[in-house]
Parts: C-alpha cells; structure tokens; sequence
C-alpha cells in the first residue's frame, strides 16, 4: 500500500458534492418545528446611559429578554470580560445590545416598536484622544538613539488604514434549541464553537455537560466568525430558554454590517534611519490601534501587529510601541491578518519610501535588508532555514520583470509596485501553550474519523486533515471520514484563526494517525474493531522542546514558524477621475509544503482579492459612530470586474515540523495587496499614503503636493 | 399560482408581492438558493427564469406566473459545471455557488474571460477571487464532449503547474 498519495494532490474536497447541488446545509436552511424568530433592540447613540425603555406593542405572543433575564454573569466571555451581553445602563457605541424580542410571525416582530430613553454623553472616536486603552507593548531590540546616530538619513512617514469588513456572503446567524431550563444547544455558522461554548457557560451559569454547540456548514468567516458569534448565541440561547421554544436568529446585511466586528483602523508612524546604501540602522515605530468600544480581541491583534510590524527586514536597532484605544464604535476584531496587514501597510509603504529618497532600487534595497536564515527579529527570535524572505523576491522580480517595467512605465500614468511579507503560523508567543489543543482520531471498518473542533469554513479544513490523516494511516482519502465540529463529539482543537489548522492541528491529527497506526500492528481496522472493540486516539499540543517565549518582556520565539511572500500588483491611474485600477498582480507564497495545492491556491487568490478590496474599494464610512453605509450597494467589495488576472506561484521548502513540512497560509495573502497597490500609485506618479485609496483621498493626494 | 420549477409543473399558492427567493425556500423547501444582501447586489439568490439568471430577492412571486423556473436543485448533480466547480476550486464556502453556477450556465457554452467577467459581475464571491471559478467554467466548457470517468471522491487532479521547488526559486546565490 503506498504511504503518501493525497498529500501534495488535490484531492476533490470533502464538502464540494453537497455545496454545488445546494444540499449543503447553512443555518437559515435547518428547519425546526415551534420555532420562534428572534429580533436585537439596540442603542441608537455612541455614548451615554439608558433612562427608560418603553415597549409599545402588544405583548401577547412576544418573548422579551433583557440583562435581568442573565442567569450567569452579563459578558461575553473572550479575554477581558468588558463587554455586556445586554447593555443594563451604559452605551459605549451605536448598535449595542439592549433588548431581545421573539415572535413566532417574523412581520408582528419587525413591526413591534421599542423606545429607549437616553442621557447621552459626549462621544469620543478619536483613538489618539483616547484615555482608555485596552493593550500596551513595548518591544525592544538593540538601541534606537544609537542606530539612529549611525544613520546617514532618517526617513519618518505616517501610514493610516481604515475599517474593513470581512463581509462573508453568509451573514452571522444562530438557532438555540432549549432542553428543558437547564440545557441549551445552539447551531451556527461560526469558526470557535469552543468559544462560544465557554461564552454560553458563563453567560448562563451552565456547567460543561448543560452547553451544546454546533457548527452549521459556514459560508464564509474571515475572522468576523470568531468572536462575535458567542454574542449572538448568547442572545438566542437567553431567548430559548426563556420562551422554552426554539429561537432563531439571523441577521440581514444591513444590521450583519452595523453591528458585527470590523478590520482595527490603525495610525502607523515610522522614523527609519538608514545608510546611503540603503542599510537600516535603526527603526522605530509607533502604532495607535482603534478598537472599538470594547476590549474584544484588540490585545492580540495589537500584538500581532506589532510582531510584524518591522516587514521582514533586519535592523540591529529596533523599538516598537503601540496601543489599543478605546472609542465610542461597534467593538473592531478579527480579520485574516489580525493586524498584520495594518502594520505591514505601512512598513512596505515606507521601505518604498525610502528607495525612493535615497534614489535606489526597491528591490535592491529590500534585498540587503530582508531576513536570512539565521537573522534575529525584533523579538529575539532567531530565524531558520524556514525563512524565505530573499527566494520570493528574487521569484517574483524575475517572473514579473519588474526592473524593465518599471523602467518602462515611468511617466506612462500607470506603475508597478511590489511588497515582501511575512505571517507568523499559530497563535503567538505562548498561546498555543495556553490552549493545550486535542484533536483525536476515532477507528471505523475502512479507516478513521477526525474529532476536532476546527472548523471548515471554506478553506478545506475537512480535505485538508483527511489527505494527512490518510497518508500518516496508509489508507485511502476516501477511507477518512471528518465528524462535524460538535462539542458534545469533538474536543477542543482550538479556534479556527491564526492560520493555525493546518500547521498546529494538522500536526496534531498526523500524531493521533501515527498513534493509531501503531495500535493497529498488523491489523487491518476491521479486524482490530472485531477483536478489540471501539478505539479513539487523542493527540494534545506539545511546544516544541527548543521555543521560547516570555509573555512579560516580550521576547523569544513569536511564531514557531512563518510562511515568506511578494506581491508585484501592475495598475493604472485615470487622471480625470483618479480612479485605481489594478491591471496585473502575481504573488509569489512559500508556505512550506502546500497539502493542497489547489486550496492552497485557492486561500491565495481569495485572500489577494480581498487585499486589493482593502486597498482601494472598501471604505466604512462612519458617521457619529455608526456605520453609514452599511448595504452592498455601497459597501463595495471586488466583483470580477475589479479583479484582476491573479498570477499565484508556490515556492516549498518544507518546514521540517509541519505536517509533511506545512506551515500556514490563511492570513498571510492579504498581508501584501495593500502595500504593493499603493506603491504602484506612488510610481504612476501619486503619493499617497492611507487606504483604501479610493479617488478621493488620491485627488487629496495630488493637491497637497 | 402555476408555473415550471425545475422542468416540472408546479402550483403553488403564496402571497404574489411575496419574495421569489422567501417562496423557494420556505413554500418550495429549496434551500440551494441562498439569501447573501436582500437587495440584489450579491447575487447568492440567483435562478434563471425562462433561461435568464435574476436576482430572486427582488422578484415578486407574481411575476413567475406561467415562467420557467430553474434553481440549483434543477440542475441535478451531474452537471459538468457542478462537477468542475468541485476540481478546480470553483467553490469554497459554497454560500454562493448556487447561484455563480446558476450564472455560469445562462453564459452559454465556451465563454470567454470578458463574458464570464461581465456575465458574474453581479455575483459576488468573497473566497476565491473568482479566478478559480473561471477556471471551473473553462473546464466545463471542455466536458461537454468529454465524460469524467472517475466518480469517486478520490479522483486526483493534476498539479497545477505554479508550484516551483525552493532551490530553483532562489536561484543563483547571491553573497551576503
């Protein structure tokens, strides 16, 4: 029997057959029977105190929820525990929670009227005038005040990006199912189900065994699945178990926009100084993150982007500082990236910068900076012959023939831009010690199935663990099976984020597969179930002997690992309406060894169009708080026409710990876009230097020169 | 009221300024068609009507009135587009394939790059960047002569041609 023939393939995915007959079931799509609908009342000021609330309709029919309904503690369990479920007295922004109603007739429940009184307060949306701040880090290496005075030149530039909304085309939705007053089980399209478990527990004062959570097939997460779904469950489970009927709630795109977590705004200060041969002495940075008016994830997202924030290049001398701010918005959170494509915006933006001031190539200049194998980061973290900085460069100059372009375009009204990049694979520093993921593998007559909780949400987690379940086991693809992600069946696997499933947990089902192989000796699955009986192998995360971090100083190893790229983005410039449009984009990846080349690809192209989108097309434009244009029809994400040919290359060097030497590749694609765009624009002449540049802000650009 | 669904008589009775899409789910139990905006701009409801992909949140049930209508659910299973959407990478999250096949089949046979751009426009996809669903429409476009033999779900694709080895990437080896 062959030991490896699906990794490395592509074999069909798991979900393809049922997702393009329409059999796929997504939460709208389960039916169950005495089912009410649920409705969110929400504050519709950014700051102040809730006085009185009047419900003007009539009650029958109608179950109402408010925070004294909370059996548990009013929060929505995450890191801090700031954030209420139901908002009791205070507002700190538009669309928080106050109330929830259920009614078996969706139109008597869209026209129940409920008033609520406010003492409004003066709102704050300005992160720099923040007072509150949820994260502060500080990460130091060398000694700044010295590289700085070695320096020929200091080049100091001020990078800002705004919102940006995952939009998944599946909004957020739940259904809570009570079992008597004491037990709920909730279905959603979510990408934590382990989080939203603890969420309800807390929330409901319920133990393990009283809390049931079920991932519904996802269309779509992007991060916007990772957190704000246990604020959504939590109000549909209150509903359930108040109404003791089953409670339905699904948000449409208008209120999905107005009131789910966005993309971290970010102001990024850079003050660089550098040799005449464009050698960085020193850099220092300063980052403002706004998160919103609650704390949710902005700590590690902060963290993130900081880690990153350098771009992949070496210096002796580095200081980071950044800070997570508090204002009076809907709470920012998790996006692919998770502050890595803010930071790396404005460190790619600004190594451009300096080509340009010191009259160099940009590619020579991020060939002499970008890291080698044996550099140390700015965290102290020593890198490993996993780095790849210089090799998809080098692949993404020579196959593009970006020089000559260049050259070529010059003074043509179009330009050509690139970014180098880099994204760190799991969670950081000490956090996959924290989580101590399990993933198991359960025996069958032809093969195995795989327990975890990791979620497929489009990106082929279910292929992709089957193809190294199925090799590590030595049976066919066909022959693993992949259990839906069930509390109650699976364990806790850790949260599908930080580009973590296949490296971390991919890992993790190779050694369960491993161990199950052993256990098996020379039998085959069915004559071990026969003389045997049932056997479940569990695998649980070890940290690698040889990594280190220090949560306090903020030193060691950041990431075990971290995939390397280069985007070179082609657009042209139309000097009557300044509109942006990208007309040739390659990217070139090393992500270890892709399990899947063509999901790999697939997580490439997305994630790129989705960068070209945070670029120049996707602007939030908040208006006192709240979100002004929250509709698709303005709201404007890439369509075929905004997206150009998207030429994806694969460099592997297989990261030897990685499952058949893969690390991860979710995030790292919309790292790049951004930077690599707006380079361009600054060679078809236009310096600007925030995003999404949309013709606006590039005719503002053009004026103040 | 009556009309064609899926090449098969239909009557049913609803509201005739009802949503097609809320009839097809909920009156029809259809699910395949999806609900991504409610204000035709996502195109995650498309159906074809008498051939023709429309947006389902935005037409009146009355309108259907003695039409063809035709969802994913008509289409089968064995469609060449259903099964090169599953190749080629044409569906990830899978909310908006019903409706990008449905969009797909009113182009026609052997579209070229500038119909499959404008015939999607109003099809949003937010996985894949649409390149792979150009290559799954491409794909389909030779299955119309040439049956899949391999039914199973182990059948193997080749590799794409991107994937280079490290060593031939980085080239010649510049001195630090």
């Amino acid at each position: 029997m062959p030991t490896r023939r699906a990794v490395g393939t592509n074999v069909l995915r798991k979900d393809g057959a049922e997702k393009v007959t329409g059999r796929a079931r997504y939460l709208d799509d389960l039916r169950f029977p005495n089912l009410l609908h649920g409705r969110t009342i929400r504050s519709t000021i950014p700051a102040g105190e809730i006085a009185g609330i009047r419900c003007q309709f009539d009650p029958k029919g109608f179950t109402s929820v408010d925070y004294r309904d909370i059996s548990g503690r009013n929060v929505v369990a995450l890191i801090e525990e700031d954030q209420p479920c139901l908002a009791e007295r205070a507002v700190r922004h538009v669309a928080e929670p106050v109330m929830l109603l259920a009614h078996a007739d969706r139109d008597r429940l869209a026209e129940a009227s409920v008033e609520i009184d406010y003492r409004p307060a003066t709102p704050n949306y300005d992160p720099e005038a923040s007072t509150l701040s949820f994260k502060r880090i500080a990460i130091d290496k060398g000694n700044v005040e010295r590289g700085l005075a070695e320096a020929d030149r200091v080049i100091q530039g001020e990078y800002r990006v705004g919102h940006q909304e995952q939009l998944y085309i599946e909004p957020n939705g739940v259904i809570a199912v009570p079992d008597g007053s004491r037990a709920v089980t909730v279905y959603g399209s979510m990408q934590c189900p382990y989080y939203v478990h603890r969420a309800l527990k807390v929330l409901l004062g319920f133990t393990d065994d009283q809390v049931r959570v079920v991932q519904t097939e996802t269309g779509g997460g992007f991060g916007g699945k990772e957190e704000y779904p246990s604020m959504i469950a939590g109000h549909a489970a209150l509903l359930a178990l108040k109404a003791g009927r089953p409670v339905k709630l699904v948000y449409d795109r208008v209120e999905d926009l107005l009131a789910t977590t966005k993309r971290h705004p970010a102001i990024i200060r850079h003050r660089t100084g550098v040799k005449r041969d464009g050698r960085l002495t020193a850099i220092d940075i300063d980052a403002v993150f706004d998160g919103g008016a609650y704390a949710t994830l902005s700590a590690v997202v902060l963290s993130r982007g900081l880690i990153h924030a350098t771009g992949p290049y070496r210096c002796d001398h580095v200081r980071i500082r950044g800070r997570a701010m508090m204002t009076n918005t809907p709470p920012n959170g998790a996006f692919r990236g998770f502050g890595a494509p803010q930071t790396q915006f404005a460190a790619e933006v600004h190594i451009d910068r300096i080509a340009d001031e010191l009259k160099l190539d940009p590619v020579r200049v991020r060939e002499i900076n970008a890291f080698r194998p044996g550099d140390v980061t700015a965290t102290g973290q020593t890198l490993g012959a996993d780095c790849s900085a210089l090799a998809v460069l080098r692949e993404a100059v020579k196959r593009t023939n970006f020089r000559k372009k260049r050259r070529a375009l010059k003074g043509t009204g179009r330009g050509i831009g690139l970014s180098l990049f880099f994204h760190g694979s799991g969670f950081t520093g000490s956090g996959e010690v924290k989580l101590a993921s399990r993933a198991s593998l359960a025996l069958t007559e032809r093969g195995a199935r795989i327990l975890v909780a990791s979620t497929e949400i489009g990106q082929g987690t279910r292929t992709m663990l089957a193809q190294i379940a199925a090799d590590t086991l030595g049976v066919p693809y066909d022959a693993i099976g992949v259990n839906e992600a069930d509390t109650s069946a699976v364990p806790d696997s850790g949260p599908t984020v930080a580009s973590r499933t296949c490296m971390i947990v991919g890992r993790l089902v190779q050694q369960a597969a491993a161990d199950l192989k052993n256990r098996l000796g020379p039998l085959t699955p069915t004559q071990y179930l026969r003389k045997h009986g049932p056997l479940t192998v569990t695998a649980q995360y070890q940290k690698p002997g040889d990594i280190a971090w220090d949560d306090v100083t903020y030193r060691g190893d950041a990431y075990e690992s971290y995939g390397w790229a280069c985007d070179v983005v082609e657009v042209s410039v139309d000097p009557v309406t300044w509109q942006v449009t990208p007309t040739a984009f390659t990217t070139v990846h090393e992500i270890g060894r892709a399990i899947h080349p063509g999901l790999a690809r697939g997580q490439i192209e997305g994630g790129s169009a989705q960068g070209i989108g945070y670029a120049i097309l996707e602007e939030v434009v908040m208006r006192d708080g709240r979100m002004a244009n929250n509709q698709l029809t303005n709201y404007i994400i890439p369509t075929t026409l905004d997206t150009p040919n998207l030429d994806v290359v694969l460099i592997e060097n297989p990261y030897p710990r990685g499952p058949f030497g893969a690390k991860g590749v979710g995030e790292m694609p919309i790292d790049g876009p951004a930077p690599a765009v707006v380079n361009a624009i600054r060679h078809a002449g236009v310096d600007v230097r925030e995003i999404p540049a949309t013709p606006e802000k590039i005719m503002a650009a053009c004026a103040s020169r | 009221m009556r009309f064609t669904l899926n090449g098969k008589r239909a009557d049913v009775r609803a509201h005739p300024m009802a949503r097609l899409l809320d009839v097809l789910r909920e009156d029809c139990h259809l699910t395949g068609t999806k609900e991504g905006c409610g204000e035709g701009e996502c195109g995650a409801c498309t159906v074809l009507i008498d051939g023709l992909p429309v947006n389902s949140c935005l037409v009146p049930f009355a309108q259907v009135k003695g039409a063809r209508v035709t969802t994913i659910e008509g289409l089968g299973g064995k469609h060449p587009l259903q099964q090169t959407f599953v190749e080629h990478g044409g569906a990830q999250c899978g909310i908006c394939t019903p409706g990008m096949i449905l969009a797909a089949v009113a182009l026609g046979p052997k579209p070229s790059l500038a119909d499959m751009q404008s015939g999607l426009a109003g099809n949003l996809c937010r996985c894949t960047g649409y390149s792979a669903i150009y290559r799954s429409i491409r794909a389909a476009s030779g299955h119309a002569t040439e049956r899949v033999k391999a039914r199973t779900t182990s059948r193997l694709v080749s590799k794409p041609d991107v994937v280079r080895t490290f060593r031939s990437a980085l080239g010649k080896r510049r001195k630090r």
